[in-house]
């Protein structure tokens, strides 16, 4: 006695061909999810107190990153500024702007300002900051065009192949020391040479690739080590 | 109850006490046999018991790595089914928005994410251990020695150490309250001005002070203005661990309660009299390691000998070149014998049977080293023997050269016994109107015959008043309790063994809004000041001669000392030594040792984790306090490790634990103070066996004349002696300590490098480390660590180190990523005893890296062996694959992610781990990242010495060298060159980076033949 259908067969054999891909585009889909802004806030500007514009202050007004970001240069942590910086300025010039009331009322009751962290990378990486200022690594390269971010977003994933991409290949991204705060800066070109000790460079690798002698860059297989930002 | 007794069943089935089947006949047996140099770590070893066999063949001990509770095998399959299918998932966590807080006016002097360094000190019995302590963000979060104060020299003893777990403790009491009820500082300020008027009319007769021993001189002053103002009112000082019998013998002798103070460096032969002065609680204890360790150096050719003879087994004994366990109340006559040996009068008296041979041999040794030998007698040792030991150093020239008098450290070195009994004499008159205890628990640990509880609970006196860090024994029959400030929150000032006074500064502004002793007792001094800034500062601008005070002010609290506060040597003759005390020596009738706790001291210690996990130099006992007796006794009692005897003295009865001791003197037993609190907090209360009931004041330290029968029953000890082992099951006794005398040593160099392996011999690519600018290696001398148990402590206080509990660690998962193995060699009734520190070797082999199936521990260009946290899954497949068993797996989540407390205390360059995570040493890997970003932005290297690991920096002994092997002029590469220098288990062809130098004793040739 038959109990399935003849049909139940081809059904069998598809449903069978339908769970591989089934199963596969699942997989596909979480690891698309995975690095996706949704995830990573690639991107994506997040809430803040005070809708504080980076444009505004670097590009218009032209302040130096470090005149907020203090500790970027010495410490492993650039700094976000205290309540008392913003005041330097904005007890004299819009003074009144109702934007900026919970400045303010920081500044007069003593209690910080609670921001959301923009760049916020998981408890067991541990960056620092004054080592890449130092060893040529400009803002841009990771925070990306601040001074055209109205909002701050993170420029990048902030994932560990994101990093790994200049920990493998510094020639890639590194700049001049001089050109590390420089927001607009154009890494050499044919079109835009770049002179540096004497000698003109038409191309990044080379540059780069100098750079890492000059800024005596430890190798690779030493930055690329577990416990350079693992501990 | 009930459930008590389940869970006990429950443990005991889960783990059978595997030290029950102890068979000591067999170890004797075996020792018979012995040929040669044999090490073992455990009585069960030593006797090749089976569950020490099946110990060997698991690798782990039973329970380490089973899933033990009660989940049957269906429930378990469905829940793994069910973790599998969300397996892939756990990565897939979004990153939540996380807040950012700025100052609203930051700090000059901070720099967010670069900790500070203040320096202060941490004081102990009155003595203080001058400290400097890391302050991130102003949360103090480790403490290290002050490498330029001459009492710490960059080491700390354990205590200070785990003193930052102390301020962080939640269970900290954080209110002041009356009856009971909560209530302010404001509160009691105001209740206190009618009785204060009511005693200013009655000159202050009504009024009592109990502290603890104080060596404050703001404090001290503080007490004189009481007393101006107040004639009538007095000051009593008791503490359980006090030096009554130093003080008492310094009065005999000198007829001035003088200090003394040792220099060992000077010494080429030391005598303790069952003198403990190498672990944490000795005065100068940290100093003292340091310069005993420097003349342990047998390259130098001037190595210093040790006798210890001791009535409890000691890390100082475990030092010794010759250890004679003797009963606490045979250190007199032998003092005696030894003055008679060396021909000055007031000596006298036969010894027993084998002393003799010592007694000689040691007398020859200090004739000859007249003017360079140190003579030292434990604090318990009556105030006789102390009269003795002044006689003998005087007599051999040492005054001046090795062992100095000073004044007194204790601002008021009165008998704290007899203090005490004024006191309750005094209660139980009704003499009393206003009591006021500060930082002493006497309800708990007063001697049990004076009755302060009955005084202090009759209700004839009006006012009591209680100040302390915790709501204790004492606090719930006070009226007022007052939440103390710890000494990282509050101002003050305590002089170090030596004199020299240190500044005490707050890391943080009080948690729970606590007060200090100095602003409790201006209360009655009258003073007006508020802070206790204040009243250090005025005390010390009052004393000041010089112009500029701020100058002197600020730089006394940035070096951490007061120059030229240091005391001056006196001179002071000695009285001839006291007639005999009238001891009775009866050989048979057994003596019971009352000892502080290695760990948690007279118990002001017991709700601090770390301490109570700390395993106890020779014993490796955690959480408990068994009674120690010696194999010999215990084979003729019958009983084994863990059976429950009771002990009865003068009509008290106590049913404690046996733990048998190698090397406890016969016809002893030992027990230690401190556990058993019935008010400590979460952690310490209900841990171990209260003994203070059987602390008679009249006998505060040894008494004979106790009784012990077989209780019948077992209790779970949790003890890591056997444990984490690195033996085989065939038992071919690895070379894992390597040791000999001086003279073999001189004969033969290079014993220590046998089994060395070719180098070439490995199947995987070698890696070019020499091209490296760092190769980071270790060597830790064995001859200068005195096993004192610091960088326990200190790797767990740099590491975010969780603990684990009593049954977790009876599992053997304890969580120390560096452990000190004690081993033993020879006589189980006097044997000897080795340390050695084992941190993870950094294999440049690693076993373990090349069984990870997901590349979470990989090894880094400059030789560590890397663990990945994140990376991990708990696979445990590197640690059964470690050989030297250093590897700690989180079997559960021991680390407390909830308490805020715990969070403000932690390392912030240190990732916290969680549940199934394999972790490890890294040679402190946060200080080597951020010392090598320092020196590359200043474009330099790192200097040698500029970079220490925690658990070197706080070494009291110097034994711990790290640093750049590759830099062939840095200490570490002169320590590998050295001849002593061996690789643990280097026959594996491991290639560890940490290795160890050979131990080499200088034994008496006359006592060896």
């Amino acid at each position: 006695m038959q109990i399935f259908h003849r049909s139940a067969n081809t059904i069998s054999k598809a449903t069978i061909i339908a769970a591989v891909f089934l199963v596969g585009g699942l997989l596909w889909a979480t690891i698309q999810l995975q690095r996706s802004p949704y995830v990573t806030y690639e991107k994506v500007a997040r809430p803040q107190p005070v809708p504080f514009s980076h444009q505004h202050h670097v590009s218009g007004v032209g302040i130096d990153c470090r005149y907020c970001h203090t500790s970027v240069e010495t410490s492993d942590f650039a700094g976000i500024p205290p309540t008392r910086t913003c005041m330097n300025c904005h007890s004299q010039i819009w003074a009144g702007a109702p934007m900026l009331e919970p400045v303010r009322e920081s500044f007069r009751t003593g209690k910080s300002l609670v921001w959301n962290r923009v760049n916020d990378l998981p408890d067991f990486v541990y960056f620092d900051h004054s080592i890449h200022i130092n060893k040529g690594v400009g803002c841009a390269t990771c925070h990306g065009p601040v001074d055209r971010m109205p909002l701050m977003y993170n420029y990048a994933s902030l994932q560990m192949e994101w990093c790994l991409d200049c920990h493998r290949s510094p020639d890639k991204y590194l700049r001049p020391r001089e050109e590390v705060f420089n927001m607009r800066y154009e890494q050499p070109s044919g079109q835009k040479p770049m002179l540096m000790d004497g000698k003109v460079y038409t191309d990044q690798r080379s540059l780069g690739t100098d750079l890492i002698k000059k800024y005596n860059l430890r190798t690779v297989a030493d930055i690329t080590s577990c416990s350079t930002c693992h501990r | 109850m009930m459930e008590e007794k389940n869970r006990k069943q429950h443990v005991e089935a889960v783990c059978p006490s595997k030290k029950d089947k102890l068979d000591l006949e067999t170890a004797r047996a075996r020792i018979a046999e012995t040929k040669g140099p044999e090490y073992w770590r455990s009585l069960e070893e030593l006797a090749g018991s089976t569950e020490f066999q099946e110990m060997m063949h698991r690798e782990f001990p039973k329970g380490a790595s089973e899933w033990a509770d009660s989940v049957s095998r269906r429930g378990f399959m469905k829940l793994m089914g069910a973790s599998l299918a969300m397996a892939g998932m756990t990565a897939c966590t979004k990153q939540p928005l996380e807040p950012i807080v700025p100052y609203v006016q930051q700090p000059e002097e901070v720099v967010p994410g670069r900790p500070m360094f203040f320096a202060s000190a941490f004081s102990l019995g009155g003595y203080a251990s001058p400290v400097l302590v890391e302050s991130h963000l102003y949360r103090p979060t480790k403490v290290e020695g002050n490498d330029k104060h001459p009492a710490s020299m960059g080491g700390t003893d354990v205590f200070a150490q785990a003193s930052v777990l102390d301020m962080y403790d939640p269970d900290r009491s954080q209110n002041v309250t009356y009856r009971g009820e909560l209530s302010t500082w404001g509160e009691f300020m105001v209740a206190m001005r009618d009785p204060l008027i009511a005693q200013n009319a009655a000159n202050g007769a009504g009024i009592r002070i109990l502290t603890g021993t104080v060596s404050s001189p703001t404090l001290a002053d503080q007490f004189a203005q009481i007393r101006s103002r107040y004639p009538e009112a007095k000051w009593h000082v008791y503490e359980p661990v006090n030096r009554d019998n130093v003080i008492a013998g310094a009065q005999m002798a000198f007829g001035q309660p003088v200090e003394t103070t040792y220099k060992f460096d000077a010494a080429d032969v030391i005598v303790s009299l069952d003198a403990d002065f190498l672990y944490a609680g000795f005065p100068g204890t940290t100093r003292y390691a340091r310069d005993f360790a420097k003349r342990r150096n047998p390259d130098a050719g001037n190595m210093s000998r040790m006798y210890v003879i001791e009535s409890t087994p000691s890390s100082t004994g475990a030092k010794a070149d010759h250890h004679l366990p003797v009963r606490a109340s045979d250190i007199e006559p032998f003092a005696r014998a030894l003055v008679s040996g060396l021909g000055s009068a007031g000596g006298g008296g036969s010894l027993k049977g084998g002393q003799q041979k010592y007694l000689d041999a040691i007398v020859k040794d200090l004739q000859s080293h007249r003017g360079s030998s140190v003579v030292i007698a434990g604090d318990h040792q009556p105030p006789a023997v102390h009269v003795l030991v002044h006689a003998i150093n005087q007599s051999l020239g040492n005054v001046g050269k090795t062992v100095f008098y000073t004044e007194p450290v204790n601002a008021n070195p009165i008998n704290q016994t007899d203090s005490l009994k004024d006191l309750i004499a005094d209660m139980r008159a009704g003499k009393v109107q206003m009591l006021v205890i500060a930082g002493v628990n006497p309800l708990y640990d007063a001697p049990p015959d004076l009755g302060f509880a009955d005084a202090l609970k009759s209700s004839n006196i009006p006012l009591r008043v209680h100040l302390g860090l915790y709501q204790d024994e004492t606090s719930q029959y006070c009226h007022w309790h007052i939440n103390e400030a710890h000494y990282l929150e509050s101002w003050g000032d305590a002089r170090a063994y030596d004199g020299t006074v240190s500044i005490v500064q707050p890391l943080i502004a009080p948690l729970y809004g606590g007060k200090s002793v100095y602003e409790l007792m201006a209360l009655f001094a009258g003073q007006t000041e508020a802070t206790g800034h204040g009243h250090v500062q005025n005390y010390w601008r009052s004393k000041h001669t010089g112009a500029d005070f701020d100058a002197f002010w600020r730089k006394s609290l940035h070096d951490g000392w007061i120059e030229g506060s240091t005391f001056e040597p006196k001179s002071v003759t000695a009285k001839g030594a006291a007639a005999s005390s009238a001891t009775s020596q009866n050989d048979n009738s057994i003596e019971i040792n009352f000892r502080r706790d290695p760990s948690i001291y007279d118990g002001r210690f017991s709700n601090n984790g770390w301490l109570q996990e700390l395993p106890k130099p020779m014993t490796k006992m955690t959480w408990d306090n068994p009674l120690l007796m010696g194999p010999a006794m215990a084979e003729r009692m019958g009983v084994k490790t863990q059976d429950l005897v009771r002990l009865e003295l003068n009509g008290k009865n106590l049913t404690v634990p046996v733990w048998i001791q190698a090397g406890h003197p016969d016809y002893s037993v030992t027990c230690f103070l401190g556990y058993g609190r019935a008010r400590a907090g979460r952690v310490g209360t209900g841990a171990g066996f209260d003994m203070y009931p059987l602390r008679f004041s009249a006998t505060p330290w040894f008494t004979t004349g106790v009784k012990i029968s077989k209780a019948g029953g077992t209790y779970l000890l949790a003890s890591t002696q056997g444990y984490q082992t690195m033996e085989t099951q065939d038992g071919d006794n690895r070379p894992l300590v390597r040791t000999r005398s001086l003279d073999e040593y001189q004969k033969e160099p290079n014993f220590a490098q046998e089994g060395n392996p070719p180098p070439e011999l490995t199947l995987y690519p070698g890696y070019d480390y020499a091209k490296e600018p760092y190769a980071w290696g270790m060597t830790i001398d064995l001859n200068a660590c005195v096993g004192c148990n610091n960088c326990i402590l200190a790797c767990q206080s740099e590491n975010n180190i969780p603990i684990v509990g009593k049954e977790q660690v009876n599992k053997g998962r304890h969580m120390h990523w560096l452990r000190v193995d004690a081993y033993y060699q020879g006589d189980r009734d006097n044997p000897k005893a080795y340390f050695q520190p084992v941190p993870c070797m950094q294999c440049e082999n690693a076993p373990c890296e090349l069984v990870c199936p997901v590349g979470a521990t990989t090894h880094s260009s400059e030789g560590l062996n890397d663990m990945v946290y994140n990376r991990c899954v708990g696979t445990r497949y590197c640690s059964n694959n470690c050989p030297y068993k250093v590897r700690r797996f989180n079997f559960f989540l021991f680390q407390d992610w909830e308490t805020p407390q715990f969070k403000m205390m932690r390392n912030p360059d240190v990732t916290v781990r969680s549940r199934g995570v394999m972790e490890k040493c890294t040679y402190c890997v946060q200080r080597i990242n951020h010392h090598r970003i320092d020196s590359e932005v200043a474009g330099r290297k790192i200097a040698d010495g500029e970079l220490q690991t925690a658990c070197q920096q706080s070494c009291p002994a110097n034994a711990i060298s790290f640093g750049n092997i590759n830099d062939k002029n840095s200490q570490v590469s002169k320590q590998k060159s050295n001849q002593r220098n061996y690789g643990l288990l280097q026959d594996l062809n491991t290639r560890p980076r940490t290795t160890y130098l050979a131990e080499i004793r200088n034994p008496n040739p006359e006592l060896e033949a």
